[in-house]
C-alpha cells in the first residue's frame, strides 16, 4: 500500500525532508511505519518517542492499521501560541 | 473563523467577525512574542504547522466554546517569522454577557496549546532553539 508521511519541526530537520511516500504491507500499524520511517532516514528512535501519530488530519494510536492513501504524521510535542 | 496566516495579526477584523448584535461581551486574547525566555534573549520565533491539520484542530475548538459558552469564536496564528513585541495568535470570544466570554476565551487558548499541530523554533543572539 502506498502511504504518504509528513514530518514536522525537529522531526523534519533532522531527517532533512518535510514528506516521503513509503509502500507498507497491508495491516502495517502505525507503530510499524515509525520503526520503517526512523530507519529508512537514520533517524535517533528517541525523537519518535514524544511524537503523536495522525492520519488523515487527525491524532490516532500507534496500533491503528493503515489503509491505501493514507497520510501518516508524527507530530513532536506542539507549541503553540 | 478559523485561520493560519502568514500576514500581520489582525485583531480589528478577529473582532469584527465574532461581534454581533446579541453579544454583549466581546473577550480579545493576543499572544505575543516575547524578548527573553528561560534567560536567553529572544529576537523573533519561527512558527511552522501542518496547515490543514490545525485548522481542523482549531475549528474542533471553536466548536466546542460554542457549545460550552454559546461562543462566536474567531483565532488567527501565524506562521513564518514573528519578531519579539509581534502577535503570534489572536483570540476573539463574543457571548451575551461577560463571564462566558471570557471563560471561553482561557479555553481556547490553553487547549490551542496542548493540541494544535504548531510548533516554533526560538532565534537568539546565541543561536536557535525547538521550543
Amino acid at each position: 500500500m502506498r502511504i504518504t508521511v509528513r514530518l514536522f519541526a525537529s522531526l523534519r530537520e533532522a531527517a532533512g525532508r518535510s514528506q516521503l511516500e513509503m509502500d507498507v504491507a497491508p495491516g502495517a500499524t502505525l507503530a510499524s511505519v515509525g520503526a520503517a520511517v526512523t530507519r529508512v532516514l537514520g533517524l535517533d528512535p528517541r525523537l519518535l518517542d514524544g511524537a503523536r501519530p495522525a492520519v488523515n488530519l487527525e491524532y490516532a494510536g500507534y496500533d491503528d492499521v493503515l489503509r491505501e492513501g493514507d497520510e501518516v504524521a508524527f507530530i513532536p510535542p506542539v507549541a503553540g501560541g | 473563523m478559523v485561520r493560519i496566516t502568514e500576514e500581520p495579526i489582525d485583531l480589528t477584523a478577529a473582532v469584527n467577525e465574532v461581534s454581533h448584535a446579541g453579544a454583549g461581551a466581546v473577550v480579545t486574547f493576543l499572544g505575543v512574542v516575547r524578548d527573553h525566555s528561560a534567560g536567553r534573549a529572544v529576537e523573533y520565533l519561527q512558527y511552522e504547522a501542518y496547515v490543514p491539520m490545525a485548522e481542523r484542530e482549531l475549528a474542533k475548538i471553536a466548536d466546542e466554546a460554542r457549545a460550552r459558552w454559546g461562543a462566536r469564536v474567531a483565532v488567527v496564528h501565524r506562521i513564518g517569522r514573528v519578531a519579539a513585541g509581534e502577535a503570534s495568535v489572536a483570540i476573539a470570544v463574543a457571548t451575551p454577557h461577560r463571564a462566558e466570554a471570557f471563560d471561553a476565551c482561557r479555553f481556547v487558548i490553553d487547549t490551542l496549546k496542548q493540541t494544535v499541530p504548531i510548533w516554533k523554533r526560538e532565534f537568539g543572539p546565541d543561536g536557535s532553539t525547538w521550543l
